[in-house]
């Protein structure tokens, strides 16, 4: 579905013909141009995967992290620069949001005003729309785990496993094979690393890291990234998966 | 202690009072005086409301100088019922303790009132906060205030104690009332008490003769 703007994609204030706003459907193209992030929610907390590509040997190893702490949640997204500065708006509002009321914000309310400002940036010709989508996630003892998405157009929905980037199509399908609402965060990992692996194109992109991060009952509801030898034995897991499958096994969708 | 004849008709109308709030294992009790007074000399007000419903679940005490507490919980009012909707359920006492503060704090320099927030809600139960005068919160088991609460300090003290029953709880709130408001001048009137439960409100009025008698000489 590819089709030109033709004069309607100039500005995020103009319409087509046919009801889109082109500009919005060009910054998700940009979502959709970048690396692979996948997160998944689980019974008892939401764990994260980052498909890093490295693009330079001369990059140290573990900079420029893709995935944020947004109070106790978590942000990934893509065009970094973008991601950056919605991070930041994300920490404003909950840390606003806990010095009026007085408690942590709700993760949805959180996504919904992320969303909105969001949003905001698509009604106007003078801005541009953010070029990145947001996976947000959150633990605690009597909401349980939630997961979130935000895209460039300002909608924000709640999911069980959401995918952004350029392998999401591939990264749904592993996805929606699992059964996750009966899975702990511990067996998540693994399968999170697994299916980074699965996604990543071996021939257009060579070297990549994989970042990992969970929130959940194992971490007592705060944000981390996994431990190292939590990671390393996921991505041990992840790797011999992968030698175990047919090279056909990519082509079976 | 006496002010002239005249003083008492420009001074701001406050509300010397008594509140206090108690909390038990199932719910709050909270309760107040109904005087409201001018210069310390003339009662505006014999039986005027101090405990004011900002939520379904959730109420407050006013002390101190009587527009300035109005002012505040009509604006917590508003706030909270806003914050409600749009988190789709029933506000925390914590929030509404916290958007009182935030006022309080704010508005210290020009403000001068002080009030307790108690109520129930489902994610931590029955609940009583302070706010005080500069902003300041604090959670409580039970907590008076007012100009009221400093002759009853050592009643409440003495007889308070954790895993009361709701009876017991409304004999303690009633009796520090009357021995308050016997001996504040600027506290008195009608017994105002409010329960609050998972169940709902109950709402009681005591009047001036039927409260509790303690020795007098």
């Amino acid at each position: 579905m590819s089709s030109i703007g033709t004069g309607y994609d100039l500005s995020a204030s103009t319409f087509s013909p046919d009801g889109r706003v082109f500009q919005v459907e060009y910054a998700m193209k940009a979502v959709e141009n970048s690396s692979t992030a996948i997160g998944i929610r689980c019974k008892d907390g939401v764990v994260f995967g980052v498909e890093k590509l490295v693009l330079s040997k001369l990059y140290e190893e573990g900079s420029n992290k893709r995935i944020f702490n947004i109070d106790r949640h978590v942000g990934m997204a893509r065009l970094l620069a973008d991601a950056r500065s919605l991070a930041e708006v994300a920490r404003e509002e909950a840390s606003n949001f806990r010095s009026n009321y007085g408690y942590d914000i709700p993760l949805k309310h959180l996504s919904d005003r992320v969303a909105m400002y969001v949003h905001a940036y698509t009604l106007y010709s003078a801005v541009r729309p953010f070029g990145c989508s947001f996976i947000l996630g959150s633990y605690d003892e009597d909401d349980g785990a939630q997961l979130y998405m935000v895209d460039p157009s300002g909608i924000s929905y709640g999911y069980w496993g959401c995918a952004i980037g350029k392998a999401k199509q591939a990264a749904k399908t592993e996805i929606e094979k699992l059964q996750m609402k009966d899975m702990t965060c511990r067996e998540l990992v693994k399968e999170v690393a697994k299916i980074i692996y699965i996604v990543h194109d071996e021939v257009k992109d060579k070297a990549f890291e994989l970042e990992l991060s969970w929130v959940g009952e194992v971490t007592k509801g705060r944000h981390e990234l996994v431990p190292k030898e939590i990671q390393e034995q996921a991505e041990k897991y992840a790797k011999d998966a992968l030698e175990e499958e047919d090279d056909s096994d990519e082509d079976n969708m | 202690m006496c002010s002239s004849n005249s003083e008492w008709r420009s001074a701001e109308v406050s509300t010397g009072t008594t509140i206090i709030a108690v909390r038990y294992d199932g719910g709050v009790v909270i309760g107040s005086d109904s005087r409201a007074s001018m210069g310390g000399v003339y009662v505006s007000s014999r039986i005027i409301n101090k405990v004011v419903q900002v939520h379904d679940k959730i109420f407050c005490c006013m002390s101190g100088s009587l527009a300035d507490a109005q002012a505040v919980t009509n604006a917590v009012i508003h706030r909270l019922n806003f914050h409600s909707m749009q988190m789709g359920e029933p506000p925390l006492v914590q929030s509404a303790a916290s958007i009182m503060k935030e006022f309080c704090y704010n508005y210290r320099d020009e403000l001068s009132a002080g009030f307790i927030v108690a109520g129930w809600d489902r994610k931590k139960g029955p609940q009583v906060f302070e706010v005080s005068v500069g902003g300041m919160v604090v959670e409580q088991e039970f907590t008076i205030g007012g100009s009221g609460s400093t002759y009853i300090y050592g009643y409440v003290d003495a007889k308070f104690k954790t895993g009361m029953t709701r009876e017991q709880c409304l004999t303690f709130t009633t009796n520090a009332l009357s021995l308050a408001m016997d001996r504040d001048n600027v506290s008195g009137g009608v017994v105002h008490l409010a329960v609050v439960t998972e169940a709902g409100v109950e709402r009681q009025l005591i009047p001036g003769n039927k409260l509790p008698v303690f020795h007098r000489i």
